[in-house]
Parts: structure tokens; C-alpha cells; sequence
């Protein structure tokens, strides 16, 4: 038994992403809801499961503010950026189990305007541990704790800054192109190594944004997908990954792999495809060391290969492997990764606003937590 | 008001014993009381052989420097005044690791496998935290 092809997304909604509003994480989450019901060809009352971003709006919410009579099923897959992709293979599952036929999945937030990410991560259940015998000692932000990770990688295998750069640059250049990305102004390998340093070593431009907007996606059972308003993407393989010692990085016995290592072989599997087969991956960038590694984590090159993988603008359109073609959490908005699925949904119909010709066959992966993983394989119907 | 603004920990009947230690200037860690592996940071369960059964041992204090951060912008205001500091994460002679602010290290003498040894500062009355200094 497998969730190959039990489902597809059909409708994909985002907000205006923002740095700066007056408008509840709630409200923004409702309208990006809406706009995916919508691009689906669904009313809100066709919605009968309901997977929300935790620490934001409810099913409750969702049920007030839609009117859904008879909500079937409600989860939340609590594995921070993680969390979108994984929520794929918890709708598929009860997709396929007979109780739902179109799952809602949705984000809203105010990263920007509200609170930032020191203060989410002290008040997060899963990070008691390093609460208590971390972030005393001043180890409080992901990106002080995950610089550990790419400063092992870099005295292990030679990794430079300047190769982390070109993810920085890359993506800010798919931004650039595209209308809803916060941060358009391209940027060079040298503007990235002379942006300040935050947690060495990652330099202000390794580091994703802080964002306002609402992201949803909706997933339907195949048998419905294909009778929808607009083309299915099909899901053909899925797979969450935890790291060992999910919440410590101090004590993962290698620092430089992370859950989706787990994931990644399941969910290839599963689709039934090889890499060459992938023409476009979204690649969840929290920082441009995280992209890197988990190319490395899914097989795309061996462990420790990531700097050379991704030289010479191998992540642009025209590159090897275009990866986060509409900017990324580094340049687009932060959506913890809904907006990854958004995109990989959009290249695969063909209405990307920085599309890769002919793109067929894609991925996207989540990563959170400290090193929660999953992915998503998709092709066009 | 003691005017410390740093985070605190909220140590539980599970972890005490750790920040006892330092208030004595021990280094203890949790030593599974059947199977005898030792674990950091502490738990109820060993992952080992399940046991709950748990024994604490002095550790040497002494490793070698496994990674590190060194820390630019202060996330939290309480840290703003220590600014750059530098965070070790440190393979213990025991086999498990810890991560502490280093004390003493040049940023230049940084390497993978820099020995080092824990040292205690006591910041208020009641919380002694754990630092590293060069062997």
C-alpha cells in the first residue's frame, strides 16, 4: 500500500507578501484560504479536512469563518518549516483512507510585524531541552544554532562562504522576477560577503526574511482532481524525515545531515522516478546552508560535494537544477515553505511567473525544528 | 531584582542534579544506572536499554572543540553587552557532547579538535553556568 498518486493539489492561493502590516495573522491566512478555494474551483463548504499551520488559526476558525458544515478531519504536523510538506502526507493518508476528498492546508503569519523568531523558538514545547541547556549560554536563534552545522561542514569538506553565496544570489534573482517577492533588487557574490555577520558564519544575506502573508494549498483525492478547474499536480511520492536528536543539534552524532535524508529515499521511491528525472526544486531556505545540505541529503550530489553542486549559477533557470525559482523564503517572503508548494504547483501547470520550459516532473522539500524533513514529488497531469 | 536579563533555565526534578553540580563546580552527567551509558542532555529514559533508573558521574570536564558559532547580533537584549561572543559545541572525553560560551579562546586559535576544559562562572545567586577555556 502506498499514497502514490492517492491525491493532487488543485488549488494554490497566496496574499500579497509583506514586510509591514496592521492585518491579523488570522485574517491573512483566511483570505490566501480563499484565494486557493477559489483557484481550485471549490466553495468553502467542498473543504472537509483541514491541516493549518500550527501556533496560528484553528479549524474552529475555519469552520466560523466558512461555514463548513461538516468537517471530517483536522490535524496539525507540528515540525515547524517541515510542517507544510509533511501536511501533504497527512492528507493523502486520510485522502486515501476514504474520509476526505479536498484538504485545506494553509499558513498565515506576521513574521515581520509580530513576533520575531528568538522570541517563537523560547516559547516552542519542542525545544524545552536547549531551553534549558542552550539558549542560557546565548544559543537562542536558528541561525546561531544551525551556523554550528555549516561551520562543521565547512572545516569537514571545504565549503566556502562564497559558494553559499551563490544560493543568495540565485534566488534573489528569481525574485526579481517575479511580482509577489518582497526583495528584488539583485545582489552579487560580493554584496553577500560584504553584508554583516550574524551568526558567523552566515552573513545577513545567508539568512531567509521576515514576512507578512497568508499561503494555502489544497489537496483532493485523484479521483476528484481530474474533473477540477484547473490542471492536477499530481502527487507521485511523499515522506517526512526526523533527525536523530530531533530538538539538540549538540548532540546529533553528524551535524552535517538532516531528516530529510531519511525522507528522501522513501519518497524517490515511492514517485518511482531517479534525479535526472526532476526538472525544477523548490528547496526549503531558511538559509542558503540548508539548501546546500539538503541537495546533498537527497542524492542530487554525495555529502560534502554541495559546494562545488552548486558553483557557476548551477541553481538558475538555465542550471543544472533550477531551484526556488520564485525566490524563496531568502527573497520572496518567509511562508515556512507553503509558498515552495505554491510554486512547484504553478511550474508544473506552466504559469510560473519565472518559469523553467517544459517543466514536468519537481520536488519540494520542508525543513524545521532543527532538522525535521520532508518532501514532495509532483508531476503535471 | 538581581539585574540578571539573561534567559534562565527552569530546571526539573529530571535535570537538577545537572545544576546542582554546577553550583559546586562539578561537571555531572546522567549515567544510565543498568546499561551504565552516559546520555546529555538529561532524560527520563535511557535510549539504550529503556531503563529508568539513573545514576549521576563527575565528568572530566575536558573534550575537544567539535564545531562553533561565533555570535554577532544578540537575539535575545539580555545578550547584547557580550557581543561578539563565541558558542563551542564540545565532544566530552565521556562521548557525549555540550555546547557553552567560550572564555579566553582568539577567535584565530578556532580549529575542530582544539582541547578544552569546562570552567564555572556564577552569574546570580542561584544559576552557575558552564563555560570553556583552553585546556
Amino acid at each position: 500500500m502506498t499514497l502514490r498518486e492517492a491525491g493532487a493539489v488543485t488549488g494554490v492561493g497566496e496574499t500579497k507578501y509583506m514586510r509591514g502590516t496592521d492585518r491579523t495573522p488570522l485574517s491573512l491566512q483566511l483570505e490566501a484560504s480563499l484565494n486557493a478555494i477559489r483557484d481550485a474551483g471549490l466553495k468553502p463548504t467542498d473543504i472537509d479536512g483541514l491541516i493549518p499551520y500550527g501556533h496560528g488559526a484553528v479549524a474552529e476558525d475555519f469552520i466560523t469563518n466558512f461555514g463548513i458544515p461538516d468537517l471530517r478531519f483536522s490535524a496539525t504536523t507540528p515540525m515547524g518549516g517541515a510542517s507544510a510538506v509533511a501536511s501533504i502526507q497527512c492528507a493523502l493518508a486520510v485522502i486515501d483512507a476514504g474520509i476526505c476528498k479536498h484538504v485545506l492546508i494553509s499558513l498565515g503569519r506576521t513574521g515581520y510585524s509580530g513576533g520575531r523568531i528568538g522570541t517563537r523558538v523560547q516559547q516552542m514545547p519542542q525545544f524545552r531541552t536547549i531551553g534549558e541547556f542552550e539558549m542560557p549560554s546565548g544559543a537562542i536563534a536558528p541561525s546561531q544554532l544551525y551556523a554550528v552545522m555549516a561551520r562543521r561542514h565547512m572545516e569537514q569538506y571545504g565549503t566556502t562562504s562564497r559558494q553559499l553565496a551563490e544560493i543568495a544570489v540565485t534566488t534573489r534573482y528569481h525574485a526579481s522576477l517575479n511580482p509577489n517577492a518582497t526583495m528584488k533588487t539583485p545582489i552579487t557574490i560580493e554584496d553577500h560577503q560584504a553584508s554583516r555577520m550574524i551568526s558567523d558564519p552566515l552573513h545577513l544575506l545567508d539568512c531567509s526574511l521576515e514576512s507578512d502573508g497568508g499561503c494555502a494549498i489544497v489537496i483532493s483525492a485523484a479521483d476528484r482532481a481530474k474533473d477540477m478547474a484547473k490542471t492536477p499536480v499530481i502527487v507521485m511520492g511523499v515522506a517526512e524525515g526526523h533527525p536523530d536528536s530531533p530538538s539538540a543539534i549538540t548532540q546529533r552524532p553528524d551535524l552535517t545531515t538532516l531528516g530529510l535524508a531519511k525522507a528522501a529515499p522513501k519518497a524517490f521511491a515511492m514517485a518511482g522516478v531517479t534525479h535526472s528525472d526532476i526538472d525544477v526544486a523548490e528547496v526549503y531556505d531558511c538559509f542558503t546552508y540548508i539548501v546546500m545540505c539538503q541537495l546533498e541529503d537527497m542524492g542530487f550530489c554525495k555529502k560534502g560535494e554541495g559546494g562545488s553542486f552548486i558553483e557557476n549559477g548551477a541553481l538558475g533557470l538555465n542550471g543544472r537544477l533550477p531551484v526556488n525559482t520564485h525566490g524563496g523564503l531568502l527573497s520572496q517572503a518567509h511562508m515556512a515553505g507553503m509558498n515552495h508548494i505554491v510554486e512547484l504547483a504553478r511550474q508544473l501547470r506552466g504559469e510560473a511567473a519565472a518559469q523553467v520550459p517544459n517543466a514536468k516532473i519537481g520536488l519540494v522539500t520542508g525543513y524545521g525544528d532543527m532538522g525535521d524533513g520532508s518532501i514532495a514529488i509532483m508531476r503535471r497531469a | 531584582m538581581d539585574g540578571y536579563d539573561k534567559l534562565v533555565p527552569s530546571p526539573t526534578p529530571d535535570t537538577q542534579p545537572y545544576w546542582d553540580g554546577l553550583a559546586e563546580g562539578r561537571l555531572r552527567l546522567q549515567r544510565c544506572g543498568d546499561c551504565h551509558k552516559i546520555r546529555h542532555y538529561p532524560r527520563p529514559v535511557c535510549p539504550s536499554c529503556y531503563s529508568m533508573n539513573v545514576e549521576w558521574v563527575d565528568a572530566t570536564g575536558r573534550g575537544t572543540v567539535h564545531s562553533w558559532t561565533i555570535t554577532h547580533y544578540a537575539f535575545h537584549p539580555g545578550f547584547k553587552g557580550d557581543l561578539p561572543y563565541v558558542l563551542v559545541t564540545v565532544d566530552l572525553d565521556e562521548g557525549v557532547r555540550m555546547q557553552a560560551q567560550a572564555r579566553g579562546i582568539d577567535t584565530s586559535q578556532l580549529r575542530v579538535g582544539l582541547p578544552v576544559k569546562v570552567a564555572y562562572e556564577k552569574v546570580k545567586d542561584d544559576l552557575t553556568l558552564p563555560v570553556f577555556v583552553l585546556a
